[in-house]
């Protein structure tokens, strides 16, 4: 009788013991573009919303600007703050792979975010966007509106596996459309680059039907240039992400922006929020929770508009 | 023989021209709307910014200097006047005193900068080199932290008030073009026949030698970085009415392209001669060269980088080759 009371408040004790105080690191990249800015915004107002709700939560947020950093900050969560769970968005996949594999090793809960590690197995949670899709939704969306025989000039992002994967998904959604691809060169994500790129895009094609702008900054850029050349009611300009700015537009019946595709930086707040609940509910969270894009249109435009976002 | 001889002596004044009409040619052949007037104002209207930015680091490095943090100036000076100009909305309502403000302020924080710059470089005696390297880290991270982490971007109603002194012009030619014209001849003139710029030159090849001719060293030295600076805030005049907004990418390696210009165009990099009209020459072939890369296929987009590179070491070795008498 005496022993399985001792057990029982054993017992009581260990499930208590996590209400405790449970620290949850996160590691992002710095906010260098206006994605990453949106994911910096979306991650600090996560976490003031879970300490408030739950008292019992620490984090530990830091911002890298490069992968070697990153790995420092990482080990400095480990040592120093002696964290139970890590919230990461790695920099690059190859460099932090390792480093994460020692964290997941030592018995830490890990949360990886958007980019997968270079090897499988390792973190516990994996919470993405769907590049693939991302590039899929916006080429059937050309299949299915575009004649047959239009013409499109496409721009892509910083060279690099997010582009690439976009870029196939995109390519694979066109097959058999009759859509003939003019050109496809690099904006790199930046608005000054994208301008140009469309400047030059215009001189050399005498007919656009649409452009593919895959991201809403470059899109900013392009839509500058066409403005510019007077060509406004010859195209569609597709970007993605879906910029305050452009569903703004999509909500007013744009005649160039018609529609727009998400690339959720929220995603920061869903996988924050599903490693604080495996913490302190004890409820099974692992896996791989993947968000598909969406078409954002006229019609649902007003559920994707953030005001506060800062973009 | 002697006609022979002038040529391979001139080689070196040429060299930037030579490279300039070859890039002509090839865009000529590339493509039939090389030619065509929106894309020589294109490529005019966007070398503006780093071009007005590359006519004042021209004085700098001649004079001996160097000035990293221009690129990131330029997204500061940028990040801040939009703020500005967007604050003032809210209590001045829109109109052109906005716009003025605005532009009052660009020119006068760059002034300011260039002037920070220089009188740490000249006063307190820090290598340029890393001084401005400082600097351009501190002006990034402000306008990243300014912009918090996102895009600044100008009110709708003035950014189409202030449109115009990008995509207006005089008959034809856009402001950018007419103000980076008007800045190189202006340029070209100091240099040549002022004071000022002779005195750059002097400091450049030997500053020992320039301060026992009594010329003012740490003077013209310091005047140098705040003429930068005045330049990068005409440039930010120019650049904010383009797209109306500025983010931590803005302005992103403008420094080394300017600096890469500069000495395309026959200035010397450690110091002692500069030409105005060189730098002219230097940022229209770096231009010219993703006008091309963008107008055709012939190479993948990921070597773009590479090609930039082999024309800048190709347009310098032609003009070095005849040694280093000067």
């Amino acid at each position: 009788m005496r022993k399985t009371l001792i057990a029982t408040i054993a017992l009581i004790g260990l499930t208590a013991m996590p209400a405790l105080s449970e620290t949850i690191g996160i590691s992002i990249p710095a906010a260098t573009h206006g994605w990453a800015g949106a994911l910096n915004f979306h991650a600090e107002r996560t976490v003031e919303r879970l300490k408030e709700a739950n008292p019992d939560l620490d984090f530990v947020l830091t911002t890298t600007s490069d992968p070697g950093q990153q790995v420092s900050d990482l080990e400095d969560m480990v040592a120093t703050r002696g964290i139970d769970a890590l919230v990461v968005l790695p920099f690059e996949s190859e460099p932090l792979t390792g480093p994460i594999q020692r964290i997941a090793d030592s018995g830490i809960w890990v949360t990886v975010v958007d980019r997968g590690l270079a090897q499988e197995g390792i973190e516990d949670l994996y919470v993405a966007g769907d590049n693939d899709s991302f590039g899929r939704t916006a080429g059937t969306y050309f299949a299915d509106t575009l004649d047959d025989g239009a013409k499109i000039v496409v721009m892509r992002g910083i060279a690099s596996t997010v582009d690439n994967e976009r870029v196939a998904g995109f390519e694979s959604a066109l097959e058999g459309s009759g859509i003939e691809v003019l050109a496809m060169d690099h904006g790199n994500w930046n608005r000054d680059t994208a301008f140009n790129l469309m400047q030059d895009y215009l001189s050399r094609f005498p007919e656009i039907d649409a452009v593919w702008a895959a991201d809403d900054d470059m899109a900013v850029g392009a839509l500058a240039a066409i403005e510019q050349a007077g060509r406004n009611d010859e195209m569609i300009v597709v970007g993605g992400a879906g910029m305050k700015e452009m569903v703004d537009r999509i909500r007013n019946d744009d005649k160039t922006v018609p529609v727009n595709v998400t690339y959720p930086p929220a995603m920061i707040s869903t996988a924050i929020e599903m490693t604080a609940m495996g913490l302190t509910s004890g409820a099974p969270f692992s896996g791989d929770f993947i968000i598909a894009s969406q078409l954002i249109t006229p019609e649902n435009a007003e559920d994707f508009y953030f005001e506060d976002s800062p973009y | 023989m002697s006609t022979l001889r002038n040529m391979r002596q001139n080689l070196p004044v040429i060299a930037p021209i030579v490279a300039l009409v070859v890039l002509i040619l090839i865009g000529i052949a590339l493509n039939p709307n090389f030619l065509s007037y929106a894309n020589i104002t294109n490529v005019l209207a966007r070398s503006a910014f780093i071009g007005i930015i590359a006519i004042g680091m021209t004085f700098v490095i001649t004079a001996g200097g160097l000035d990293l943090s221009v690129g990131s100036m330029a997204a500061f000076v940028a990040g801040l006047m939009i703020l500005v100009m967007n604050l003032l909305t809210d209590s001045m309502g829109q109109g052109l005193p906005v716009i003025l403000i605005g532009i009052a302020l660009a020119l006068g924080v760059g002034i300011l900068a260039g002037f920070i710059n220089g009188i740490l470089i000249t006063r307190a005696g820090i290598e340029a080199f890393i001084l401005t390297l400082g600097t351009m880290g501190i002006y990034r991270s402000l306008v990243t932290w300014l912009a918090d982490g996102g895009t600044l971007s100008l009110g709708y109603e003035m950014r189409e008030m202030y449109r115009p002194v990008y995509y207006g012009g005089i008959m034809g030619i856009s402001w950018p073009i007419i103000v980076f014209a008007a800045l190189a001849i202006l340029g070209e003139i100091t240099m040549r026949h002022t004071a000022f710029g002779r005195h750059c030159a002097a400091i450049g090849s030997n500053e020992k030698v320039a301060r026992y001719s009594s010329v003012s060293v740490t003077r013209v030295k310091l005047a140098t970085y705040v003429l930068l600076g005045l330049l990068v805030g005409i440039a930010v005049v120019m650049y904010v009415p383009r797209l109306g907004s500025a983010s931590a990418t803005t302005g992103l390696l403008w420094e080394l392209e300017a600096i890469a210009a500069v000495i395309i165009g026959g200035t010397l990099l450690k110091g002692g001669f500069g030409r105005v009209w060189g730098t002219v020459v230097g940022v229209l072939i770096l231009s010219l060269i993703g006008n091309l890369l963008n107008l055709t296929d012939v190479v993948s987009p990921y070597l773009n980088g590479a090609i930039q590179g082999v024309v800048i070491i190709l347009a310098v070795v032609l003009q070095r080759n005849t040694g280093t008498a000067r």
